[in-house]
Formats: structure tokens, C-alpha cells, sequence
């Protein structure tokens, strides 16, 4: 092992591994959240819908397209100041949490509009027809009937946000991809570059897999 | 139960209107079953979610169980909602809940307990004979299910008043009779005032009290059943009124009949209510020296007695035919003596 990996020191490996699993997972979860009441607000604003208001409808969606559009690793760095304020320092994992979560919340916010846009309008009219509250159509119609959509959408975002995290590694938040540019790009250990790469696809692979047998598993269609 | 005034509701679209529903005036009855046909782009859809504020009216005044759904709005438009149930041509149930979540839904809706609401979701399960089906998901049940668990859901609340939006067009015959037949039990037993929308004539036949014929927004004939039946009007109400009891007496069957039958004379009789069940042609054929074929006909059953229509061929001594004819026309059925054009 030492003679094919001669570089590697493990222990580096594994705290660049958590620091990658710290940054997707809390990014994940912030991005589910942002990115529902967001996905909410488009839909729930649109023409025709429950709270239609042209106004917050374009002011939302303007907001979601520019954020979506800026390369990521652009972001970052434009989102140093704001860093800076909210977390006080630019470096470290907490550092990338912002510009992972402004740059996926956006992203992640169009695919809960369209998941939310299937919902049959029949059964939105149904729950009105019973005398439902928006608030309970919300709750009890919308998130729930299109949760398998909700769930695979946001597989697909954390497999970006896996992503996301190394190019933020980059420029200093630490994760696999720190690892790999600091030791396998800067001093040419290619072994960590290696490493640094399958440990990023089995992430990916182990979230791929979650993220299909949830949504198969809530999807009662 | 409900009573419209001169309701009209108009669509403003980008550089036109659409009058979708013209100056009507409706009275419905505490435990009728009343049905509203028409074609499609009539009206009907509309007229049925202005009964439960699902849209409000540009003019008029709609009173359903004593509220004026026209002026009420928030906490107490949902309040008058949940008495009055309402299903739907696809169904609309939530696929990611059971059978008895769906059911439970509207329960949920009105804030009562899980106690009570497993209580009234098991009897609910019974009216509409789902036993054993509790667990599923609607994926897995067949339209006719999906529809009485919508039956089910409408009638959890209790309401006075059940909307049927297409109710059965999206069923195969046998389970439309099925389906019918469950809103005839349910309206007998809980007293319920039922509106159903339909563009089939046969729903109306088989289970309305009252008819409501609707073209381009208004409505154009109203009456019992029966008496619709018996005495259309309006062409719409006639070409509907066709749909049921003469579905193939075209002109061309008609010629085709009488050349046929060139002796004697081919009669259309039309039998409505109690007429039709009263023994014609056995007296006919004892009282006259007469052939007496039937050609062809279809007598259905309504709410309130039989209706339909028979061909049939008379063939003897002419005296003897005109004289049948005379008998026949004393029993009140219409005999109309078809000859060529």
C-alpha cells in the first residue's frame, strides 16, 4: 500500500474526508430548506396559483436566476465580504457554508417549482373544496404529494454541492478537493489527487443511491 | 337548499370576455337530485364551483344551506365548505396517502381528533364498500374505487349538500351504475341534496329527480325528469332526450324499415312513464285481428317511471289496423304511423 501511495498520510485523508461530508451535509440540508420556501414562493406566486402576485413572482424569480447563473467559483469569491461578516473569517469549512448554500439554494428552488407545477391543479381544488386553508394545502397537499420529486431533486443538488465543495476547497475551505490541489497539484503527489478522487465518487455514488431508494420508497404513484 | 338569482359570472381575458354563465335562476330542494347537462363550454363546470365559492359570480346571489356563498369569504367560506362535499371526475385523491388518510383528510381539515376521525373513517369505509382496501394507495385501485373513496371523502364532514363534477365520465358503464347507484342509496339514507354535472343523458335517467338543460351559459329548460323526458323542448334537450330512447332512429333506419315492410304500416310508439309497463301488445293482438311485430325499441327506466320507444310493424285488414292504431292511441302512447319521405 505504502509503495503505491507513498505520500499519503491517512489521517489527513480522513479529516479531509469529514470536513467534505460537514460542508455537503450542512449545505444539503440549508438548500433543502432555502430552497423549498423559495420553490414555494415561485409557485405559490405564479399566474393562476393560490397567492398570484406578478410583482414578488418576478422580484423571486430574478433573484433565483441570477444566483443560478454565476459560476460557482466567481461566487465565491464575491461572497468574500459577505462571508466575512456573517462568519468572520474567510478561510475554513464554515467559510464555504454560505457560497454553497446561496449557490444551490437557487438551483435547487426551480426544481421544487416544477416538481411542485406536476401537482395535479384537481387535487389543489379538491382540498379547497373541503374548506382547506392555504397553509394546510401547503402542508398537507403540496410538500407531501410532491415529495419523491423533492427528495430525487435534491440528490441531484447534493451531488453538485459534492462538487461545489472542492472547488471551495480551492480556495481554502479545506475537503478532499484542498487535499488534492494542495498535495497533488501543488507538490505533485498524485497519489492524494487519487484518493482525494475515489473517496469524492464513492460520496457521490453512496448519495445517489440514498436519494433513489428514498424517492422509491415515498412514491406511491 | 339552494337557490340562485340571475347568477351570471363573466371571464375577463386579455382582449375579450366569456360569459360563462347567463342570468340563471335555479331552486333546488332539501334531498333532490338534481342534474345540470350540457356539452362542454355550456356552463355546467362553472355553475357547479360557484355552489362552493370555488369561483364567485360577476352578478346574483347564490344561497346554499342557508349561507349566501357570494358574500362569504375566509374563515367562514371554509366553514360552509365543509358542508358541502364535492367529487370529481378524476378523482383528485392524494396518491401519497391511504385510503383511509384520504378519507381522514377533510377530517383533518375540520381539526377533530384521531380518535374520532378513525371512528367515522371506518363507518365511511363501509357506505361505500371499501372493507379491506383501508391500507391502499389510490395507484392501486380501479376508477370505481378511486371514486368511492372520493364519495367517502365528500361525505366525511357530514355536509347537506354533495357536487358531482362529472362523477362518472371517466367510468366504464358497469361501474357508472355502480357508482349511481351508491349516490341513490347515500341521498335515500342520509337525505342529502345531490347537483351532478353530466353531458349523459343516461345519469340523469337513472338516478335525477330534476333536470337542468344548459347551452352557451344559460339554462334552457327545466323540469322534472320525467316530464323532460316525455315533453322536450328545446332542440339541445330533444338531441339529449335522444341520446337515451331513440338511439338509432335515424331517417335512414327509418327508410330502411319501411322498405322492409311494404304491406301494412310501420309505427313508432313512445311510451313514457306508467304506459310502459301496462300490457299493449298482449291487448292489441287479443282485441284486434292483427300481425303484430316489433321491430325494434328501447324502453329505459327513469327516476320516476319508464320511458322509450318502440318500431313496430302492424299488418291485417286496413279497418282493423286503423282501429288497433285508434286503441293504441287511447292508452296514451304516442303512435305516430312512419311513411316515406
Amino acid at each position: 500500500m505504502s509503495e503505491l501511495l507513498p505520500n499519503i498520510r491517512w489521517e489527513k485523508v480522513y479529516e479531509a474526508t469529514l470536513e467534505t461530508l460537514y460542508m455537503t451535509g450542512v449545505s444539503v440540508f440549508a438548500t433543502f430548506i432555502l430552497g423549498i420556501i423559495l420553490g414555494l414562493m415561485l409557485f405559490l406566486t405564479s399566474k393562476g396559483n393560490l397567492y398570484e402576485n406578478k410583482i414578488i413572482h418576478a422580484i423571486v424569480a430574478a433573484i433565483v436566476n441570477i444566483f443560478r447563473s454565476i459560476p460557482f467559483i466567481i461566487l465565491i469569491v464575491l461572497l468574500i465580504p459577505f462571508t466575512i461578516i456573517l462568519i468572520g473569517k474567510m478561510l475554513g469549512q464554515n467559510a464555504a457554508l454560505p457560497a454553497l448554500i446561496i449557490g444551490a439554494a437557487p438551483f435547487y428552488a426551480r426544481m421544487v417549482e416544477i416538481a411542485l407545477k406536476e401537482i395535479d391543479k384537481g387535487v389543489i381544488e379538491a382540498a379547497r373544496a373541503m374548506g382547506a386553508k392555504t397553509t394546510t394545502i401547503i402542508w398537507r397537499v403540496l410538500l407531501p404529494e410532491a415529495m419523491p420529486a423533492l427528495v430525487s431533486g435534491i440528490t441531484v443538488t447534493a451531488i453538485a454541492l459534492v462538487g461545489y465543495t472542492a472547488m471551495a476547497g480551492v480556495i481554502g475551505a479545506g475537503g478532499l478537493g484542498n487535499l488534492a490541489y494542495l498535495f497533488g497539484y501543488q507538490r505533485s503527489q498524485y497519489d492524494y489527487t487519487w484518493v482525494a478522487t475515489i473517496l469524492i465518487l464513492m460520496i457521490v455514488f453512496i448519495i445517489q443511491f440514498v436519494g433513489d431508494y428514498v424517492t422509491s420508497k415515498i412514491d406511491k404513484r | 337548499m339552494i337557490k340562485l338569482s340571475q347568477v351570471t359570472k363573466i371571464y375577463e381575458l386579455k382582449d375579450s370576455t366569456v360569459t360563462a354563465v347567463k342570468n340563471v335562476d335555479m331552486n333546488i330542494n332539501k334531498g333532490q337530485i338534481f342534474g345540470i347537462i350540457g356539452y362542454s363550454g355550456a356552463g355546467k363546470s362553472t355553475l357547479i364551483r360557484l355552489l362552493n365559492g370555488l369561483e364567485t359570480p360577476t352578478k346574483g346571489t347564490i344561497m346554499v344551506a342557508n349561507r349566501e356563498i357570494n358574500h362569504i369569504s375566509g374563515r367562514e367560506l371554509r366553514k360552509a365548505r365543509q358542508e358541502i362535499g364535492m367529487i370529481f371526475q378524476h378523482f383528485n385523491l392524494l396518491w401519497s396517502r391511504t385510503v383511509e388518510e384520504n378519507i381522514s383528510f377533510p377530517l383533518e381539515i375540520a381539526g377533530m381528533s384521531k380518535k374520532e376521525r378513525s371512528k367515522i373513517v371506518k363507518e365511511l369505509i363501509k357506505l361505500v364498500g371499501l372493507e379491506g382496501r383501508e391500507k391502499a394507495y389510490p395507484s392501486q385501485l380501479s376508477g370505481g374505487q378511486k371514486q368511492r373513496v372520493g364519495i367517502a371523502r365528500a361525505l366525511a364532514n357530514k355536509p347537506k349538500v354533495l357536487l358531482c363534477d362529472e362523477a362518472t365520465s371517466a367510468l366504464d358503464p358497469q361501474t357508472t351504475d355502480s357508482i349511481l347507484e351508491l349516490l341513490v342509496d347515500i341521498n335515500q339514507k342520509l337525505g342529502l341534496t345531490i347537483v351532478l354535472i353530466t353531458h349523459e343523458m343516461h345519469v340523469i335517467r337513472k338516478i335525477c329527480h330534476r333536470v337542468a338543460v344548459m347551452e352557451d351559459g344559460e339554462v334552457v329548460e327545466e323540469g322534472n325528469v320525467l316530464d323532460v323526458f316525455e315533453n322536450p323542448e328545446q332542440p339541445m334537450t330533444k338531441r339529449f332526450v335522444n341520446q337515451v330512447i331513440e338511439p338509432e332512429s335515424s331517417n335512414e333506419m327509418i327508410e330502411n324499415l319501411l322498405s322492409q315492410h311494404p304491406e301494412g304500416k310501420v309505427i313508432q310508439l313512445t311510451f313514457v312513464g306508467d304506459t310502459a309497463e301496462m300490457p299493449l301488445i298482449t291487448n292489441v293482438i287479443r282485441k284486434f285481428d292483427v300481425n303484430f311485430n316489433i321491430l325494434q325499441g328501447k324502453v329505459s327506466q327513469t327516476h320516476g317511471g319508464a320511458v322509450g320507444t318502440m318500431f313496430v310493424h302492424v299488418d291485417g285488414d286496413i279497418k282493423e289496423v286503423e282501429q288497433a292504431i285508434q286503441y293504441i292511441r287511447q292508452q296514451k302512447v304516442k303512435a305516430e304511423v312512419l311513411s316515406h319521405e
